[in-house]
């Protein structure tokens, strides 16, 4: 369930990404940052914060211990 | 002649770390090519961020923002830190663990054993090689480029044929170029992929702290955040392009132009009113003409332009950061990690730096298309702005160093990566792995990486005149046509040996086909406006499919070693 969510998170973002919303405004935020440019600079912290939430709510523990233990190595390649 | 000396000593600096960590290299292979996967998170997240950022993030971000605006932050930074963040989360990590389980070292050896095929490794090994030489002409065309203009007049009387007149005396493209090539090649050459990481994180701090302190002079020089905002170039009620503003280097201020500067006219858009409008702070897309006056001869020529993303090729871009999941150089920094616990810190903080570096780029640029000439070269825009709006020499010397290290901190990657598939998926695979001692190994290693250098000096020589931006995005949309190889190889049971070669082939085939159509290297969309990149993407993954559903399926015993049970992974 909760990988799901970070999946839904994760599509929600690409569509929030196209922000076709501010696409012809040219305000300034503080009168020297363009919206657009502000927006997604506040886009790359949510990815942070996505990124932060799929390590706490999604992490492969399974696969972690699949690679620490017994390594093939010598066998493998 | 400070600026240079400031320049020298920064590579001088770096030559020392590449002594000191190669007082560290544990003089095995291992250690040469994964660093014996020792590497921890912070180690990580700068040599794969320094990595992903070269001459593209700084230069190329400047110039492109200067022709088309704040849409570039957008187009390839924003969704970078979100497709680059899943990538680390959902291909590094199983990579990793694949790697440290079997011992895997390149990309191929994962490939020709998931897909049980000889043949996949030398299809794949020269698309790699084809794929990854564009990339490292971008950091050698991007550090001539950057160097010349802030070093003009230092040695005017030995460098007499500069590519601009007013670079006169500068230090020409073709020895900075060979210079940046020696530098890389000697640390990478002593301390291979552990020497890699300890440059590429100290190359990554210097160019993040660099840029950030390049945005405050300009800054300062633009007069404070407010005035910078007013800077952009504006479309008059008459759908001329003028700047308002000019830098006067005697009195070191923006001042205003009594009479606004005409620069171009609007000749084509959907806007209806752009009047007064700044047209590099939104996207709407807008043709303009501009004029350029040839610096040689004086004379006065126009140009088209299109300023502004349409917004199809703004969501097609999305497929250009895929290319990460299928770099080589990323893939041997992803298994030098020490753990899987030591993406962590990675897929947090990449969007972020990346936020760091691009805005100021962004910004930057947006803010030159008021204040320098619209037919300078988009490479030199950044080295301009250092050069009219901070002036110090030691500080302009020290902000072209960060610029030179961001371009270093990928070529070092790129070039030990080539080393490292060479040795691994051709000579030892062909000979047998007990031929050839470790010492053998790495010496192989090392010649190669010394062949590709050079050969990629020429090459960066012959293409000198190439846009860094365009070029590197050719370079990643081929990447991003072989996702569908990475992806289903990791998450697809039934992606089959016969899938892989056709998405492969299939990737190939329409890149170079497009590849060709925009005279090789120019900016090229298709239809409305889709990027290459999209469609090479779709018929690659569709090839996949439709040929692995159509042939049998893989063994069990390569089932069983990539998907083992939902118990065990």
């Amino acid at each position: 369930m909760k990988k799901r969510v970070i999946w839904f998170l994760f599509l929600l973002l690409f569509i929030v990404h196209q922000d076709f919303w501010w696409w012809d405004d040219a305000f300034l935020v503080f009168d020297f940052l363009p919206i657009g440019l502000a927006f997604h600079a506040g886009f790359s912290i949510v990815c942070a914060i996505l990124g932060w939430a799929a390590i706490k709510y999604a992490w492969p523990h399974d696969l972690e211990r699949f690679a620490e233990e017994n390594n093939d190595e010598e066998n493998a390649i | 002649m400070t600026t240079l000396i400031v320049i020298i000593l920064y590579l001088c600096l770096l030559l020392g770390l590449g002594f000191f960590s190669s007082r560290l290299f544990r003089g095995t292979s291992k250690d040469y090519f994964v660093a014996s996967h020792s590497i921890g998170p912070f180690l990580l997240l700068m040599s794969v961020f320094g990595t992903t950022m070269t001459a593209f993030a700084l230069v190329g971000s400047t110039g492109k923002s200067f022709e088309r605006g704040i849409g570039t932050y957008g187009l390839m930074a924003s969704i970078s830190g979100l497709v680059h963040a899943g990538i680390f989360f959902l291909i590094g990590i199983r990579l990793w663990a694949f790697g440290k389980k079997y011992g895997y070292i390149t990309q191929i050896q994962f490939f020709r054993s998931r897909f049980e095929s000889d043949g996949l490794g030398y299809l794949l090994f020269p698309i790699l090689v084809l794929l990854v030489v564009p990339y490292l002409l971008i950091g050698i065309i991007g550090a001539g480029k950057t160097i010349e203009p802030v070093t003009a007049g230092a040695f005017t009387e030995i460098f007499t044929n500069p590519t601009a007149p007013q670079w006169l005396g500068g230090i020409p493209p073709w020895l900075t170029g060979l210079v940046v090539s020696l530098v890389v090649l000697t640390y990478v050459f002593m301390g291979g992929s552990r020497g890699a990481a300890y440059a590429n994180t100290f190359q990554t701090i210097v160019f993040m702290v660099m840029g950030v302190v390049a945005f405050v002079y300009i800054i300062n020089g633009l007069g404070g955040m407010e005035q910078a905002g007013k800077v952009p170039a504006r479309i008059t009620e008459k759908g001329i392009i003028v700047q308002d503003y000019q830098f006067d280097k005697t009195t070191k201020e923006l001042v205003k132009n009594e009479k606004p500067k005409p620069i171009g006219r609007v000749t084509d858009s959907n806007t209806v009113d752009l009047s007064n409008k700044q047209p590099h702070l939104a996207r709407t897309p807008i043709q303009v003409e501009f004029k350029k006056k040839n610096p040689k001869t004086g004379v006065i020529s126009s140009f088209e332009r299109e300023l502004g993303i349409p917004f199809i090729t703004f969501i097609s871009y999305f497929f250009i950061p895929l290319s990460v999941g299928m770099f080589p150089h990323l893939f041997q920094h992803w298994l030098t990690a020490k753990s899987a616990k030591a993406f962590r810190l990675t897929v947090i903080a990449h969007p972020l730096c990346i936020m760091v570096v691009w805005v100021p780029c962004v910004l930057v640029g947006v803010w030159a298309s008021g204040v320098l000439p619209p037919g300078i070269p988009p490479p030199a825009v950044l080295s301009a702005m250092l050069n009219l709006l901070v002036g110090d020499p030691v500080l302009t010397g020290l902000l072209t160093a960060g610029v030179l290290a961001a371009i270093m901190s990928s070529l070092d990657s790129q070039f030990l990566c080539l080393g490292t598939i060479f040795t691994n998926d051709i000579v030892i695979h062909r000979a047998g792995k007990n031929k050839y001692s470790d010492k053998q190994v790495i010496l192989i290693a090392r010649v190669f990486i010394v062949v590709i250098v050079a050969l990629t000096y020429v090459l960066a020589m012959w293409a000198k005149n190439a846009n860094v931006f365009d070029l590197a995005i050719w370079c990643f949309s081929g990447f991003s046509a072989l996702f569908p190889v990475v992806f289903a190889a990791l998450y697809w049971k039934r992606a089959t040996k016969e899938g892989a070669f056709a998405s492969i082939i299939a990737a190939l085939i329409s890149w170079l086909y497009f590849f060709h159509l925009s005279g090789y290297g120019g900016e090229l969309v298709i239809g409305p406006g889709i990027i290459p990149a999209a469609i090479c993407f779709a018929v690659a993954a569709i090839a996949m499919v439709l040929v692995s559903l159509l042939t049998k399926p893989p063994t069990e015993e390569t089932l069983q070693k990539f998907f083992p049970s939902a118990k065990k992974l």
